[in-house]
């Protein structure tokens, strides 16, 4: 059974110091299923991504109304380690972004601050994430090399290995082929319609055929509101809202 | 444009060049040319102290009618009288400094009648006194006799002399800084303890104490009459050697430390003096009042001290970046601290070393003093030592430090912090891990910097703890092995010494440059290391491509 609300998002409005990004967002990501979020740049959908791990807790004069609730339970419940969060949900990033670690210590970072350092278990989960996010072959030789031997398409796909290490439920995706060249952006996308099996997949993107080659629905966020929401299908083919279709066809960006 | 039928045509910069350009090249090329004109002149004239000049012997004009001397030209000068007319001049050392006095003298160049170089001509180096030239006449000896220079076998004899003097110097240095130090070390420990028992202080047995104390007296005794034995025989034989104008001067063997035939040798003779000189240099300590000899001492005082004070200043330094830059809020009392610190760099010198000894000698010395020596007749922790000077050096250099690692740790691209902190970890999990591995590179930069300032550095030293000669290195084989009370030398201070308060001001001058270039060469050495372990630790944590 998977879970239709799984990511609640609950009239969620987010404000840098004065400035409101989001304004009243409600929307409901299913469970294990993957939700494009597209709209021009500045629109929130960063902001909306970031929030679902609290990583926006870092910048300073942030504030928030409204809730988020992962699998039921509210990311903002006081009783919530921000650490704990962030073990459930992943992040895969624009810019790919290893440490200047090899490529096993890469993967094992998040079991190894979680206080993991068993090397059969370690060892393990290196091969099974390198494998699902389809890096295995290509890096089992060079485990204990630097991970800045690899290439750009390589290396991001180390950071998806590194975010779905510790298994967790949710995996964030912003822009994850921005810095790629075509090649690697379709074993990419391929990776995720994998994942997705086992993960529920949030992705921001700028790239209006990558949302429907591989969601399942897409968001169209406009000016810090959400103005549709739907399949995937029923979006990019019969949007209902005017500024949707302004979009996708590409009069304005 | 009418006047013009080129729409290409040059604005004219193009062929003058931009003029803002040129000054900065101008400016890079001053830079570079002071930069090497300084390494210049202190290579040529350090290298200079050591190269082995030839001898020679000069029949010179003066008043009271012709005169001959045996030296080397040192350098040339023109004078000009009040007359207005111009003399050429040389300087000459002449050495012997018990008949000649000033060993350092100036010709006029006109006056010089005949100059020539025979190759009997000796450089003897000595224990005191400085150098003496002149010609081997005999070697007095106590044993056998007295062997003329023209007999055979006097080459072979007075180089076993030699040797064996310095074997016998070895033993009588044994005698007195270890053995006869190790026992009055031993008795002053004694009588205090029978002092403090007599008073009631302590329990013990003031007979045990009487009978060792007895016991050690004996001992000094024997020891006293070994020194006087080897002192003796050392004295007994004797160089005896004629100077240029017939006078003869005799040099005992205690004083005897090399002899070179400067006119004798080939090239290759001169360029193994030159290295014998350096390692000299390098290896023996100063005599002389340091105008002769070696800078051991120093070169050992001054790598030590830089050490110690990188120990105290990186972790410091970095721990109080970190919290700066990654903990404190961001906010007016920060930029005020960081400011300060900014500050601090630029506070002079002299005002660490006053601080150093307010604060580290009189108060934390006198604290330890009272606590761990309450006994002790001198000070121990309650004077200048090579563990104060560091700590001075390290709050001097502090800054240094902890700028660099606040901008390597900005540095660091915030996508990875992001990326450890997505991970799960926790603020410092991230950057212990990530940020700070990340950042090692720019904070031994830093490190490097702080190095170089600390090597470098004199006027706070001389209040904290340099001295112009300490006979004991900090570091020995004499229980605790570890002396970081006592004082020490500096190179930088020891240029100081050389330079403006050595006897002879001529003398000195070469071992200035010569000790000049010796810091220089150690700041290198010590800032290359450095660089190195900095360039292998990026390689290890680059930062990735984008």
């Amino acid at each position: 059974m998977t879970r239709e609300d799984f990511i609640a998002i609950e009239h969620f409005s987010f404000f840098y110091g004065e400035k409101q990004a989001l304004h009243d967002i409600d929307m409901a990501i299913p469970e294990r299923q993957v939700t494009a979020l597209i709209g021009p740049s500045g629109c929130g959908k960063s902001t909306l991504l970031r929030n679902m791990n609290r990583m926006n807790d870092l910048i300073e004069g942030v504030s928030h109304r409204g809730d988020i609730r992962l699998n039921g339970n509210s990311l903002y419940d006081p009783k919530i380690e921000v650490i704990s969060l962030r073990k459930r949900v992943g992040m895969v990033f624009q810019k790919y972004n290893p440490f200047a670690k090899t490529v096993y210590e890469n993967v094992v970072f998040s079991l190894r601050v979680a206080g993991r350092n068993k090397k059969r278990e370690l060892d393990e989960v290196v091969e099974r994430s390198l494998r699902a996010a389809a890096l295995w072959d290509e890096v089992k030789d060079r485990l204990h090399d630097s991970a800045f031997g690899l290439s750009g398409g390589q290396q991001q796909r180390l950071c998806i290995a590194r975010a779905i290490a510790n298994q967790p439920e949710i995996l964030l995706m912003d822009e994850p082929c921005a810095a790629l060249d075509p090649t690697a952006t379709l074993k990419i996308e391929a990776l995720i319609r994998e994942l997705k099996s086992q993960f529920t997949i949030v992705i921001v993107t700028h790239n209006m055929e990558q949302a429907t080659r591989c969601s399942d629905r897409t968001a169209f966020l406009y000016m810090g509101r959400l103005i549709e929401y739907g399949n995937t299908k029923q979006v990019f083919e019969n949007p209902r809202e005017e500024e949707t279709e302004a979009y996708i066809s590409g009069r304005f960006s | 444009m009418a006047g013009s039928s080129n729409a290409f045509a040059t604005t004219g910069r193009s062929r003058k060049g931009e003029p803002l350009v040129w000054l900065t090249a101008i400016g890079l090329t001053l830079g570079v040319m002071l930069t090497l004109g300084l390494l210049g002149l202190v290579v040529v004239k350090g290298f200079q102290t050591f190269w082995p000049n030839r001898l020679m012997v000069l029949e010179v004009k003066t008043g009271d009618g012709l005169r001959k001397l045996a030296g080397y030209e040192t350098q040339e000068r023109s004078r000009r009288d009040f007359d207005g007319t111009v003399h050429d001049e040389v300087q000459i050392f002449r050495g012997n400094e018990e008949i000649n006095g000033e060993t350092f003298v100036y010709f006029d160049v006109a006056d010089i009648v005949s100059s020539e170089q025979p190759d009997d001509l000796l450089l003897i180096e000595r224990l005191s006194g400085g150098n003496a030239i002149g010609r081997a006449k005999a070697l007095e000896l106590k044993d056998e006799g007295t062997l003329d220079a023209d007999e055979p076998g006097f080459r072979d004899r007075l180089a076993t002399l030699i040797d064996t003097a310095e074997d016998r110097r070895e033993n009588l240095r044994t005698i007195e800084k270890t053995k006869i130090g190790r026992n009055a070390k031993r008795v002053k420990e004694l009588t205090l303890e029978r002092k403090l028992i007599e008073e009631g202080k302590v329990k013990g047995s003031i007979e045990a104490i009487d009978a060792e104390l007895e016991s050690l007296q004996a001992d000094f005794v024997k020891l006293d009459a070994e020194r006087t034995r080897i002192r003796e025989r050392l004295e007994a034989d004797a160089l005896v050697v004629e100077s240029a104008d017939g006078r003869e001067i005799t040099i005992l063997a205690m004083d005897l430390l090399h002899v070179f035939r400067a006119n004798e040798a080939g090239f290759f003779g001169r360029v193994g003096e030159m290295f014998r000189r350096i390692w000299t240099f390098l290896s023996s300590d100063p005599r002389n009042a340091n105008m002769d000899g070696g800078v051991y001492p120093a070169i050992f005082g001054t790598v030590v001290m830089t050490l110690v004070m990188s120990i105290f200043v990186t972790p410091f330094g970095v721990i109080a970046a970190i919290y700066l830059r990654e903990y404190a809020k961001q906010g007016p009392l920060v930029r005020a601290v960081r400011i300060s610190v900014n500050n601090l760099a630029g506070v002079p010198s002299i005002v660490f070393g006053v601080f150093g000894l307010a604060f580290f000698i009189y108060f934390v010395g006198g604290v330890v003093d009272d606590v761990f020596f309450p006994n002790s007749v001198e000070p121990v922790y309650k004077s200048g030592g090579i563990l104060w000077a560091s700590l001075t050096l390290a709050l001097l250099t502090v800054p240094v430090v902890i700028v660099a690692t606040e901008e390597a740790l900005a540095a660091v691209p915030r996508g990875v912090r992001e990326a450890a902190l997505a991970c799960g970890a926790s603020k410092w999990q991230a950057i212990q891990r990530v940020v700070l591995p990340a950042s090692l590179p720019g904070i031994l930069t830093g490190v490097i910097l702080a190095m170089a300032r600390g090597a470098g550095e004199v006027a706070p030293l001389m209040l904290v703890g340099v001295v112009k000669s300490a006979p004991d290195l900090p570091f020995d084989s004499a229980a605790p092995f570890i002396h970081p009370e006592r004082q020490f030398m500096h190179l930088g201070f020891h240029i100081y010494d050389l330079g403006f308060q050595s006897p002879d001001s001529e003398a000195a001058k070469p071992m200035v440059f010569a000790t000049t270039l010796l810091l220089i060469a150690i700041v290198v050495v010590m800032n290359l290391a450095a660089i190195i372990l900095r360039n292998r630790l990026r390689k290890k944590y680059a930062t990735s491509s984008f």
